[in-house]
């Protein structure tokens, strides 16, 4: 047989490669996804376990004899010179003071602005992981089980989505955290309620936004995994599956998940940076995070007053969503061209 | 096979439907009519033997083979394996079942889970009904298969893309093998591969047939395919089988006039004798599976049809020994 020989002539003696290997392959030749994912590992590392390293490490210290400082290097360096006479406004050195114990300056109340962009990113990327994990199981379950039942089923679950789709999401995020306040006040000791709002208050009020970001995100991911499932299940192997006498579970778990995965995962990455807007809005309209918790959209809010004196205390968490946001965005892109079966070379 | 074997009826389908429901309204969904894609087939199939079923594009050809599975639940009719009416199991009972029939499907790029290594996806079978031993035992009669089909056991790690359309065909015939089944429902397995490749596929289906005393339902729409692979030939057209004889007295002495029609389109490898024959050309198209017309379904399209054809519909009878045909040119 031909086979055998050129299985003897090494010919054939590659391994074997999955449609996986296959897309990793292809994610790695992507220059500007792979810089984003660097960057988003630099930014996780730097955020989390070495935050304390290279920054003073206390996000809360109020030093209000240098309020609104900027850094020392601006003023005794040339290019510190010119860089700040760009940003500012023109007369900034009549009114400005400067401090040296600020990397970028500080805020308002004297708060370092280096240390608080850096702990401000693990707000974003907590957002980015927990509402995405939440929205990915969710979603991909309840659309899994309406896509492959179908009929009435898939037909009333899918029109309590579209029920939920209809809440305005910002006053869901209002009456919950009331209620919650509400329960935890008048609550007994110990009930549920005082239970996630002391959680909450550990957290620095992440909680209450993981709660409220995953509870209406997963809707989206549930329309596209229902999708997903709808057209795999008529697809032949589904119906060898079926025919072998395969059960719905493992038809399910071993046919039809592993096949909508990957499109799912792509959309997933490229909704994070809606998370991540989506917590800086709410910290910015005062719903988010507890002060002194730094979050970038806090920080914003904060300088946002003051910008037309102080618009170096707006670039640092302004420049830092904006490339976290773009890295998640250029990562998902190369992630769907990498599992799209149809950009094959 | 011996003769005897021959003899024995191991599948009886009487008055088989398959009736998919057309419905309106988005909420409350109005059952408005019916697309009667298989509408009350009777015929037995023999232990052993190979019956060819052809017809053209949407005639019902693949909807009466699930049907037979149980793929789809039929609407009306018996199909009785071993003495069993297997349209009335369910659960655990049919999955029982499903190891002695088997199903080698069109598409030999979308029956297989581009997900799962040929290893897997031929030990599948063996895996949902919790036979062949161990992992490690399960393997080896994994390889056995794949060699049975003649492809390397050494591709057991690989992917159905690194494959060519023909080995995954083989892959196919190997997950219906894994389970040792009695039957195995054939739906076109040779249409989507190159016409070099088919008359491999086709020996190899012959070579399990004549090793494992295997029973076809062999679905085609290439009459000189099936002609070289069944023993018997069932003619569909619209849902309904209009004629079903062995496969010589089919060639020479076609009843139905649209058996006539079909067998005058394959072209011979004649030039002189191709000119000279009489084409029996239809006119038309084939009316919709939800509206049939009535009468014969055929009369729409038929040369010789007469006053009964657009009234009562024939019956399916048998004019000579082995020779059934359902046409009113006959019935007198």
């Amino acid at each position: 047989m031909a086979v055998a020989e050129l299985s003897q002539q090494g010919i054939i003696a590659r391994k074997p490669r999955s449609l996986l290997s296959d897309s990793v392959n292809r994610l790695k030749k992507n220059k500007l996804a792979m810089v984003s994912m660097m960057f988003l590992l630099l930014m996780v590392l730097a955020a989390f376990p070495f935050a304390s390293l290279f920054t003073s490490g206390d996000f809360a210290k109020q030093d209000l004899m240098a309020n609104s400082a900027l850094p020392q290097w601006v003023e005794s360096t040339a290019i510190g010179r010119v860089v700040f006479s760009i940003i500012m406004p023109n007369n900034y050195e009549n009114y400005v003071r400067y401090s040296d114990q600020f990397p970028l300056g500080a805020d308002d109340l004297g708060r370092d602005l280096w240390t608080r962009t850096i702990y401000g990113a693990r707000i974003s990327l907590s957002i980015a992981v927990v509402a995405s994990t939440v929205s990915l199981i969710i979603g991909t379950i309840y659309g899994l089980i309406s896509g492959y039942i179908g009929g009435t089923v898939d037909n009333v679950m899918m029109r309590v989505v579209d029920f939920l789709y209809g809440f305005p999401f910002i006053v869901v995020v209002i009456l919950l955290q009331t209620y919650f306040k509400a329960l935890a006040k008048h609550g007994a000791e110990g009930s549920i309620g005082q239970v996630m709002v002391n959680l909450n208050n550990a957290m620095g009020g992440m909680f209450f936004l993981f709660i409220a970001i995953g509870l209406i995100n997963w809707l989206g991911m549930a329309r596209i995994a229902r999708g997903q499932a709808l057209s795999i299940r008529k697809k032949e192997y589904v119906d060898a599956a079926k025919a072998v006498g395969a059960v719905d579970t493992r038809i399910i778990f071993r046919h039809i998940l592993p096949n909508i995965l990957g499109p799912l995962i792509v959309m997933e990455t490229l909704q994070i940076p809606g998370y991540i807007f989506l917590e800086a809005f709410l910290s910015f309209i005062g719903l988010g995070v507890n002060p002194p918790t730094p979050s970038w959209g806090i920080m914003i809010s904060e300088a946002a007053p003051a910008v037309r004196s102080y618009p170096n205390q707006l670039l640092p968490p302004a420049l830092a969503l904006t490339f976290t946001t773009l890295a998640f965005n250029f990562l998902g892109d190369g992630l769907r061209d990498a599992f799209d079966p149809k950009m094959k070379e | 096979m011996s003769d005897n074997n021959k003899a024995e009826t191991l599948m009886k389908i009487k008055d088989l439907k398959m009736y998919f429901p057309i419905t309106q309204g988005i909420i409350i969904q109005k059952h408005v009519g019916d697309i009667k894609a298989v509408d009350g087939l009777s015929f037995d199939i023999q232990r052993g033997e190979t019956l060819g079923l052809v017809g053209e594009s949407g005639c019902g050809k693949s909807t009466t083979g699930r049907a037979i599975l149980q793929l789809y639940k039929p609407t009306a009719g018996s199909v009785i394996f071993e003495g069993e009416d297997i349209t009335t199991i369910r659960g655990e009972s049919l999955r029982k079942m499903r190891r002695r029939m088997q199903m080698i499907f069109q598409d030999p790029y979308a029956s297989l889970n581009p997900r799962m290594t040929v290893g897997n996806i031929v030990a599948e079978p063996l895996e949902v009904h919790k036979i062949g031993g161990n992992a490690k035992e399960r393997r080896e009669k994994v390889k056995d298969l794949l060699n049975v089909v003649g492809l390397n056991p050494y591709f057991i790690n690989r992917y159905p893309h690194e494959f060519s359309g023909g080995q995954r065909q083989r892959i196919g015939v190997a997950r219906a093998l894994a389970l040792n089944p009695d039957f195995i429902v054939c739906d076109e397995p040779i249409s989507a591969l190159d016409v070099s490749i088919q008359a491999q596929v086709i020996n190899l289906l012959e070579d399990l047939q004549q090793e494992f005393g295997l029973t076809y339902l062999f679905i085609a729409h290439d009459l000189s395919v099936v002609r070289h692979i069944s023993d018997r030939i069932a003619v569909m057209y619209l849902g309904k089988i209009v004629e079903l004889t062995d496969r010589y007295t089919l060639y020479a002495n076609p009843l139905h006039p649209y058996t006539q029609a079909l067998l005058s389109a394959v072209p011979i490898p004649d030039p002189v004798a191709d000119a000279k024959r009489q084409r029996v050309i239809l006119e038309g198209d084939v009316p919709s599976p939800a509206n049939p017309p009535k009468g014969c379904n055929f009369c729409t399209r038929c040369p010789k049809a007469f006053d009964p054809c657009f009234e009562t519909e024939p019956e399916f009878k048998e004019h000579e020994p082995g020779h059934w045909a359902a046409c009113h040119l006959y019935q007198a």
